[in-house]
């Protein structure tokens, strides 16, 4: 099996590295920074990291002040506590003033596991990509997280990082490129399009080999930018193949399905389905039985396929 | 505490409070909405520190080495707007336009429309916390800018107002100094009746800071005050300033319903007779 790494490590060593490169970069945390990696920049830069303690929004109002004074603020939690504690103080003390504050959420989705529903934010990406200003981004995999926290350091203006606490497999090869308002082609097909992001990409890649052998020729985007999103690509996508389903960590209401849905009513109306949380709280449990049991699993995708498939 | 203002100071600051409660009082009555209230109680707060203490340029607002404000009780964006006009950001007669569409005089101070506004505000309790990264962000350059907010009683309601109280005692905010307006009154009555902040001083000092308790409107006693916070090392200091909401228009004096209601043309033209006739 493929060497599996999680989001959160690789944003951690990437934070280190550019905290090394430029010496605006300034890192806060809520008591989590052994969770969020966010210790790994803390050990290298210690002048540069600020524990703000179990405060969410002080946390979010503090590294608007160190954005508003010229610095740039990763600031650190789980997407819970990040996007939900924190939401108002994210909306107006960040996004409404458009400061320079990047948010890298981690433990996002119901692969947190164990610790329940209280902590697995099924919510976030609709929470931030509905306030104005606020670009989001969900990384699939180590590299492109990589990717993504250096797009973020240099882009000017808030920024919210979607990371995970289970290790993922390697989706992208060294030379990939993030690009902001980007998909990401990673098969070609004309039947169905299969549009991902975060740890839901590797299953929809895998699906669409699974489809291909049942004679569905399926195409798969990862789309980790998901404000703005790539309206091209997806209209190209409805054009081309007649139907589309999306696949995420999130819940079916507000998330990447919902994003996507926007896009097609208003250019070009095909079949859709929704992969993801089906509304509900998730619940204790290793992170392979709740994508099982709230189906979001390879299988989930090949059936939801089937099923949209018929609709064309 | 010995004199630190020249009485030509003194009477200067004064003219320039008195300049500012007008132009509060006809902005907010021109806009039909606004805090007339807590606007006119942090007006010598606000002359002093824009007048005698901070060393800022309106001509350069965005000056990387300046000292900063944050209004966490941004309702007084009136007190902001007309000091920052009588401090020369921007013509007076643009504060006619509070309120107003398309005016960069938003009902609640916004950074990216308004020269001179530090900080967007107006959600209470998220000002502070913005001031202490600002005073990180100065400790961090070695610079010797300093921070100043003002903060409502009222507000000190919001939990995020410790949180971030804590923080700056934590990480020793020597060069934050910031301000409670305690005029004792909030939208819906005193403060002890409708949620008790109290005892204000003592809950600071247990939170660690340096507490300095004076008469908001003394304006050489506020000026003092700064001065004596910039001598204590390793602790940021609060000064708790007794104030009288609606200070200087007699009907407003000490009345919660003043807090968010706009006087009628007629009412304006009174208490503007009153705060002109004012003696200096």
């Amino acid at each position: 099996m493929a060497k599996l790494i999680a989001t959160r490590e690789a944003y951690g060593d990437t934070l280190k590295a550019l905290g090394d490169e430029n010496k605006d970069i300034v890192v806060l945390d809520a008591d989590l920074s052994k969770s969020t990696k966010t210790s790994v920049f803390a050990k290298a830069h210690p002048d540069r990291f600020f524990n703000i303690g179990i405060a969410e929004q002080n946390l979010m109002g503090t590294a608007a002040g160190l954005a508003a004074a010229g610095k740039i603020p990763f600031a650190s939690t789980f997407a819970m506590f990040a996007t939900g504690r924190a939401y108002e103080q994210v909306r107006n003390s960040i996004a409404y003033p458009k400061l320079n504050v990047k948010i890298a959420a981690t433990h996002a989705g119901l692969t947190v596991g164990e610790d329940g529903a209280s902590h697995q934010a099924v919510e976030d990406i609709s929470l931030m990509r509905t306030i104005p200003n606020m670009t989001v981004i969900v990384p699939a995999d180590a590299r492109e997280t990589e990717q993504a926290v250096r797009f973020a350091a240099q882009y000017v203006g808030p920024v919210y990082l979607r990371l995970g606490r289970m290790g993922v497999p390697a989706v992208f090869g060294e030379n990939y490129k993030f690009e902001l308002g980007k998909a990401a082609l990673l098969a070609d097909g004309r039947d169905v399009t299969l549009m991902a992001c975060g740890v839901m990409v590797s299953k929809a890649r895998e699906a669409a080999d699974i489809l291909t052998e049942k004679g569905i020729s399926a195409r798969v985007l990862n789309i980790s930018s998901i404000k703005p999103i790539d309206t091209e690509a997806i209209i190209c996508a409805a054009q081309q193949t007649g139907a589309i389903v999306t696949c995420e960590e999130h819940n079916i209401i507000g998330g990447l399905g919902s994003a996507v849905a926007e896009v097609v009513v208003e250019h070009c109306p095909v079949p859709m389905q929704r992969v993801g949380v089906q509304d509900s709280f998730g619940e204790s449990g290793t992170p392979n039985d709740l994508l099982k049991k709230y189906h979001l699993l390879t299988e989930d995708i090949v059936e939801a396929v089937l099923q949209v498939i018929k609709r064309k | 505490m010995s004199k630190l203002l020249t009485p030509e100071q003194v009477t200067g600051l004064k003219k320039h409070a008195a300049a500012i409660r007008h132009n509060i009082i006809e902005m907010i009555t021109k806009a039909n909405s606004g805090h007339p209230g807590g606007s006119l109680s942090a007006t010598d707060i606000l002359t002093v520190l824009y007048f005698a203490e901070m060393k800022v340029d309106p001509t350069e607002p965005r000056q990387a080495g300046r000292d900063r404000f944050v209004l966490s009780k941004g309702h007084a964006a009136p007190a902001l707007y007309a000091t920052l006009a009588e401090r020369g950001y921007f013509p007076v007669e643009e504060l006619l336009t509070l309120r107003q569409i398309n005016s960069r005089m938003q009902g609640h101070p916004s950074m990216k429309d308004t020269p001179g506004v530090d900080m967007s505000t107006g959600s209470l309790g998220q000002g502070l916390s913005a001031a202490n990264g600002m005073a990180l962000a100065a400790k961090l350059d070695n610079k010797d800018n300093r921070v100043f907010a003002l903060l409502g009683d009222g507000e000190l309601e919001e939990g995020q107002i410790w949180e971030a109280a804590m923080l700056a005692a934590h990480y020793g905010l020597d060069n934050l100094t910031i301000f409670v307006d305690f005029n004792g009154l909030q939208i819906d009555g005193e403060i002890e009746k409708v949620m008790s902040p109290l005892p204000i001083a003592e809950k600071w000092r247990a939170f660690g800071w340096n507490v300095l308790e004076i008469d908001g409107h003394d304006l050489e006693a506020i000026f003092a005050a700064i001065q004596s916070a910039k001598q204590v090392k390793g602790q940021p200091t609060v000064i708790v300033a007794k104030t009288v909401k609606g200070k200087g228009v007699c009907d407003m004096e000490n009345v919660a319903d003043w807090h968010g209601k706009a006087p009628s043309p007629e009412q304006c033209q009174a208490y503007l007779a009153e705060l002109d006739a004012c003696e200096i």
